[in-house]
Order: structure tokens, then C-alpha cells, then sequence
């Protein structure tokens, strides 16, 4: 993927220069290997700052929230599929939007990398078409990209764009036979008490920095629940039940919605696996609704719409 | 001062003898980072780290802190009245804690114990703390401790400084408590020659492996409205999410919220590190709220640390360059880049 960097280049200056849009959001190369860093310009001149490479992970949907000038904005699959949710959401409009389609293969699962370095300190690592290599101080390796996705890329099987008013290349395969779920199916085989257990077990190393919900494109709530101070609503304590009480209600707000686009579980400073709250409801809505989140400008998510015919007793 | 010798074998069953004593923190291996663990959690200490993902600040200023108790039952004669909690302040120590970390605790000091104002839990805690350092052999690339006033064997805040020698560790008192400590410590012998000598030749390279450059020299000369009017701000925090992960990591954020918490009719005063980040932070009980948009938030965090700090205690920059915040913030928002605009500004 690193070949579009030039073409992103040239797209944002092009777009800029013939006024098309009023600033560009990319990504510009991070200080520190594996990171990129979000990125506006509104100078054409400075698109040279625009890099694209497999550590684009984070969301840039979520840099999009009721901004009222004309954008032009990079998306790959899961990214403009979170636009799409936005734009259905109305936080932004779709005729301020440029969007210029990444065809995705993939995120480098950083932590995966230093794991398989034994957590020695990485200073460098280069990309290759279908490999990348890190270096250390005394050490350098040669891995597969493929096999150091983050697992919601390894299971996407929206690589491409849904949206966008020009693509940076030709869209790339789509992965079938991807099985997402086979995770929460172990969950889903625990009794309640050993789920409970699960779960304790992984927040308990929560810090509530709030990183997972402010990296989300979906949490774009004025207050969030947990902000609430008239009256409060959840306490602010590092205790099990009020940090339990903030990921679950926050799964639940994410119902139908999420893309996966894996940008909770990348932010997190914890390394807590936050996509298995989320994922459970996206197997769910899949399941009931036949819904995946942010596919199409034209029908709204399944949790926000009423219908006096519905088929459920209760909610007539 | 003593300076002993021990093999790192030796080193761990003292500190297993001290635990009689002290409460006795080494790193652990917890999942890919490390964490403080209490020794007697059965876990073998890791000294072969970086740094703690977390800062041990936790050790001496708990995240949640429960500070008084109450009841709100009418039939209770003492309904209404707050308690003070039980405490435990019996001696603790922190082995390994980084030269980085032990520095902050002194860049800390001053906002919690002046005289001014004194805060009773941290200043006591504190108190009860015996900080045992460890060199750093192999600084980190976000490392800039020597930018700080520190270095990777500064001993600035440490009672006992280790050396780690390759199968031995040199131990060198530094303070009274650290002498204290060392005279409870069963086993070592006292350090040879060449044992000195090989921790002074590691004391003079580690410097040198500290790569990054983060320049404050015009900080103190600039003037507060300038940097604040600064031209910058927005582009630093355009990718910011303004999450706390910089603020929890930092091993110098002091911030804290008191909260109530009551469960029936039972109640808990509670203090909990909060974040300049959030905008609950600033947030008035009028409604109103004096940093309501992110880069303003953001611009607090950098002005705090290399502006507002120096201004008032003139005790260079809140910052011991221990890195975390480069390391981890989800959108790579760059100290050192941003203290290079302000210092250039």
C-alpha cells in the first residue's frame, strides 16, 4: 500500500489547488515506528506531509464530526463505512465531502509485531509489497505482512471503499470465507458466570482514559453517559462495576453501527481486546437484521427506526 | 554510604528477607508490559525492562483513593459526620524504578507538599516510600531524560541506586532511608574495585544513547501570552482524541476530582486522578466552560508542563523524559515536537 503515498499527494494538492475542497485529512508519518498520525492541510503545498503505509489505523471518520466546511478525506472499506453511518446520522453532509477511496489490505497489528520480537525495542520498520522488516539494536526480521494483520482486518471482508467520489487505485480482492466470529462463539459457550469472569478479568487492567470511545467515530455524543454530572451516572472510580458499567453501555451504543474498523482496540494503552464487546453486537445485528453497519446512504441501522408494522409484539 | 555487591539471585532472596519490613514493588511481567507488583503476588520480578507501561505515581497517589467515610442514616448518632479512612501507610519500596520515574517524584513534590500546602495522603505516602533505582543500561529511543535535568543514572529522588553489571548487581546507598534499607538487606558482599569501576564506565555511555533532542533552554524567557496566542495550537491537536492516556502514563500529572459515592445510606469520598483532556475537567457548575474546545485542552497539557510549571516553582520543565506519552498516545501527538515549537517560537 505503500505505493499510493505519491497519488494521495497528488489527489490533495489537486483538490486544493482547483478548490474543490477546503482542506484535506490524511495521515502524516508518526514520530515513532508503526504510528501514523491524523493530519489536516489546507495548503497544497504542504501535501507532501501526506503518507500512506499499513500503520494507518486509526479512524479518520471520527475528525469529520459536524465540521461545516467542504473536505476532502482518505477512506479505505471500513473508514467509509463509518462516513456512510455519519452522513445517515447527519453529522456530516455528503456534499461536503471529497472522498478519495482506499482500496485496504490491511492494518499492522503493531502489538502482534512487538510479540514476535519478544518485545524488544523496535527503532525502524520498512515496507516491502507484501512484507515489511523491522529493526532493533541487535536484531532485524523479515515478516509477512499477512500474518501480522490486526484480526479485524484479517477478517474484513470490506477492503474496498462503499462511498467515494474517486478511488487512488484499482479495488483490491475482497476476502471471502472469512470467518469473524469464531471469538465470540467461545464467549458465547461460557456459562454466565464464567462470562462474567471473562469480562472482570479483561477490564481489569481499564485505566478509564476513555481512549476506546474517543477514537470511535460513532461516539460523537455532546455528553457521553459517563460525563454526565447532573446528576452523574456512573461513578468515576476505578471500581469493577462502574469501568464494567462504561464498556458495556458503550458496546450497546455501538449496536448496529460499528465497522470494526478496529480503532478502540489500537488505542488502547492497556492492550485490553475492547472489539469484543462491539463484536458480539455486530454478530447479533448481523444475525437478526441481516444488517452490516454503514453499506448503503439509503437505509438507516436497524436500532434507530420504527415501524409501526414491526414484527415484534413489544415494541407496537 | 554502602556499596555492596550482590548476584542477582542473591539480590531477589533479600528483597524476599526484606518483605518482613517493606511492602516490596518490583516490575512483573504482566501480558506484553510490565507492571509494580507487590513481590508477595508470588510473581518473579522482571529488572530486564524498558520502563512500567504505567507510571508507579499509582504507588504513592492512587488512581481512586477513598479519602472519608459517612453515613446518611438519620438513626445514626454520627449521620452526617466524615470520617477519615483507614490508611495504610506502613513502609514500602519501590526496587527498579527507573532514574525517569524517581525524578518525577521530586518534579511532584513540589505541588503536593509546599509550604503552601501539604496533601496529607500523598506527602505521607511518600514518606513511607524507599525509591531503589536501576540504571539504565540501553535508554529507550523516546527516552530524554538528559533533557530534563535527569539521566539514565541520575540519582536525583533515589535512596538506593542498582547497577546491573550483567550477572550482578552493584547497590549503592544514596540516603539515610536508602541506608536503612541496605543494613536490612541480607546477603551481598562489599563491591570490589572493578565493580565500580564498571558502573562508572555504564554511567558514562548510557548518556550518549539517548537520541532524542527536545530543546526548552527559551522556555522560562517567553512570554505567557505569547505561546498561549501561539498560532500552532490548532494543527498540535487536530489529531488528538483527547483520550487520558497521555495524563494516567505521565509519571507527573498530578490531577485529581473528589467525588462522592454513596451506596444506600452509606457514603465514600473518593479521589480519582482526573485529565486536563476531558472537558468534565473545567467544566463549571454554571454551565459554563472556560476550555470547551479541544485545542484548548490540549494547549493546557503543553503549557502546564513546560510553561506554567517553570513559572511558578522555577524548577525547570513538568516533564522527567521518561517517553510514555510518546509511546502510547493512540493519535501520536509528539512531546518533543511540541516543546521544539514552543521553544522556538
Amino acid at each position: 500500500m505503500l505505493a499510493y503515498t505519491e497519488k494521495i499527494r497528488e489527489t490533495a494538492s489537486r483538490l486544493l489547488k482547483e478548490n474543490k475542497v477546503d482542506v484535506f485529512i490524511g495521515y502524516k508519518k508518526g514520530t515513532v515506528p508503526m504510528m501514523n498520525e491524523p493530519v489536516l492541510i489546507s495548503d497544497p503545498e504542504k501535501a507532501d506531509i501526506l503518507y500512506w503505509d499499513s500503520n494507518c489505523g486509526l479512524n479518520l471518520c471520527n475528525y469529520l464530526t459536524k465540521r461545516t466546511d467542504r473536505i476532502g478525506i482518505l477512506a479505505n472499506g471500513c473508514n467509509s463505512r463509518n462516513i456512510v453511518t455519519h452522513i445517515i446520522e447527519n453529522q456530516i453532509k455528503r456534499d461536503q465531502l471529497y472522498i478519495v477511496g482506499i482500496p485496504c489490505t490491511g492494518m499492522i497489528d503493531r502489538r502482534a509485531v512487538m510479540r514476535a520480537v519478544n518485545n524488544k525495542e523496535i527503532l525502524d520498520v520498512k515496507e516491502d509489497g507484501d512484507q515489511f522488516t523491522v529493526k532493533g539494536k541487535d536484531f532485524e526480521e523479515t515478516f509477512d505482512t499477512k500474518n501480522f494483520l490486526q484480526s479485524n482486518c484479517a477478517s474484513c471482508s470490506h477492503r474496498n471503499p462503499v462511498e467515494y467520489d474517486e478511488m487512488i487505485a484499482e479495488p483490491v480482492e475482497e476476502q471471502t470465507g472469512v470467518e469473524p466470529y469464531k471469538d465470540v462463539e467461545e464467549i458465547e459457550q461460557m456459562s454466565s458466570e464464567e462470562k462474567h469472569d471473562f469480562f472482570v478479568r479483561m477490564i481489569s487492567k481499564c485505566i478509564r482514559c476513555y481512549a476506546c470511545r474517543n477514537v470511535c467515530p460513532l461516539c460523537y455524543c455532546p455528553t457521553c453517559f459517563v460525563d454526565e454530572s447532573k446528576p452523574q451516572w456512573v461513578g468515576k472510580s476505578t471500581d469493577t462495576i462502574d469501568t464494567m458499567t462504561f464498556h458495556f453501555l458503550r458496546a450497546y451504543h455501538c449496536a448496529g453501527r460499528c465497522t470494526d474498523c478496529g480503532a478502540c482496540e489500537r488505542a488502547c494503552p492497556m492492550d485490553i481486546p475492547v472489539r469484543q464487546f462491539t463484536k458480539k453486537l455486530n454478530k447479533d445485528v448481523q444475525e437478526l437484521f441481516s444488517w452490516e453497519a454503514g453499506l448503503s446512504l439509503d437505509q438507516r441501522p436497524p436500532l434507530d427506526v420504527y415501524r409501526p408494522d414491526d414484527y415484534n409484539d413489544f415494541i407496537r | 554510604m554502602t556499596d555492596k555487591i550482590f548476584t542477582k539471585q542473591e539480590w531477589i532472596e533479600a528483597l524476599k528477607g526484606l518483605q518482613d519490613t517493606y511492602r516490596i514493588l518490583v516490575p512483573v511481567k504482566d501480558g506484553d508490559f510490565h507492571s509494580f507488583k507487590s513481590l508477595e503476588e508470588g510473581k518473579e520480578p522482571d529488572f530486564n525492562y524498558l520502563n512500567s507501561r504505567l507510571s508507579p505515581k499509582s504507588l504513592v497517589f492512587p488512581q481512586s483513593e477513598r479519602m472519608f467515610e459517612y453515613s446518611l442514616d438519620e438513626k445514626d448518632p454520627d449521620v452526617n459526620i466524615l470520617k477519615e479512612s483507614q490508611k495504610d501507610y506502613s513502609p514500602q519500596a519501590i526496587v527498579g524504578i527507573r532514574p525517569c520515574d524517581a525524578h518525577a517524584f521530586q518534579i511532584v513534590k513540589l505541588n503536593f507538599d509546599n509550604p503552601e500546602y501539604r496533601d496529607p495522603y500523598w506527602v505521607q505516602r511518600f514518606e513511607s516510600t524507599t525509591l531503589v533505582g536501576l540504571g539504565c543500561n540501553e535508554p529507550g529511543s523516546t527516552c530524554f531524560c538528559t533533557e530534563t535535568g535527569g539521566g539514565p543514572f541520575s540519582e536525583k529522588g533515589l535512596d538506593v541506586m542498582l547497577y546491573d553489571l550483567g550477572e550482578r548487581f552493584l547497590v549503592k546507598g544514596l540516603t539515610e532511608k536508602g541506608e536503612e534499607f541496605l543494613n536490612k538487606a541480607k546477603g551481598g558482599s562489599p563491591a570490589d574495585d572493578a565493580a565500580l569501576k564498571d558502573a562508572e564506565t555504564l554511567k558514562g555511555s548510557a548518556s550518549d544513547k539517548i537520541v532524542s533532542e527536545v530543546h526548552t533552554d527559551k522556555l522560562r524567557e517567553k512570554v505567557v501570552k505569547d505561546l498561549f496566542n501561539a498560532p500552532f495550537w490548532e494543527d498540535v491537536a487536530f489529531s488528538c482524541i483527547n483520550c487520558g492516556t497521555c495524563t494516567f502514563l505521565c509519571p507527573t500529572c498530578w490531577c485529581f476530582d473528589i467525588q462522592d459515592e454513596v451506596l444506600g445510606k452509606e457514603g465514600d469520598r473518593i479521589r480519582n486522578w482526573d485529565s486536563c483532556m476531558f472537558p468534565l475537567f473545567t467544566l463549571h457548575g454554571s454551565g459554563h466552560n472556560p476550555r470547551d474546545k479541544k485545542f484548548q485542552r490540549v494547549r493546557q497539557r503543553f503549557m502546564h508542563k513546560l510553561k506554567y510549571y517553570d513559572d511558578k516553582y522555577h524548577n525547570g520543565i513538568q516533564c522527567s523524559g521518561c517517553g510514555r506519552c510518546v509511546r502510547y498516545c493512540p493519535a501520536n501527538i509528539d512531546i518533543r515536537q511540541v516543546a521544539e515549537l514552543m521553544n522556538n517560537f
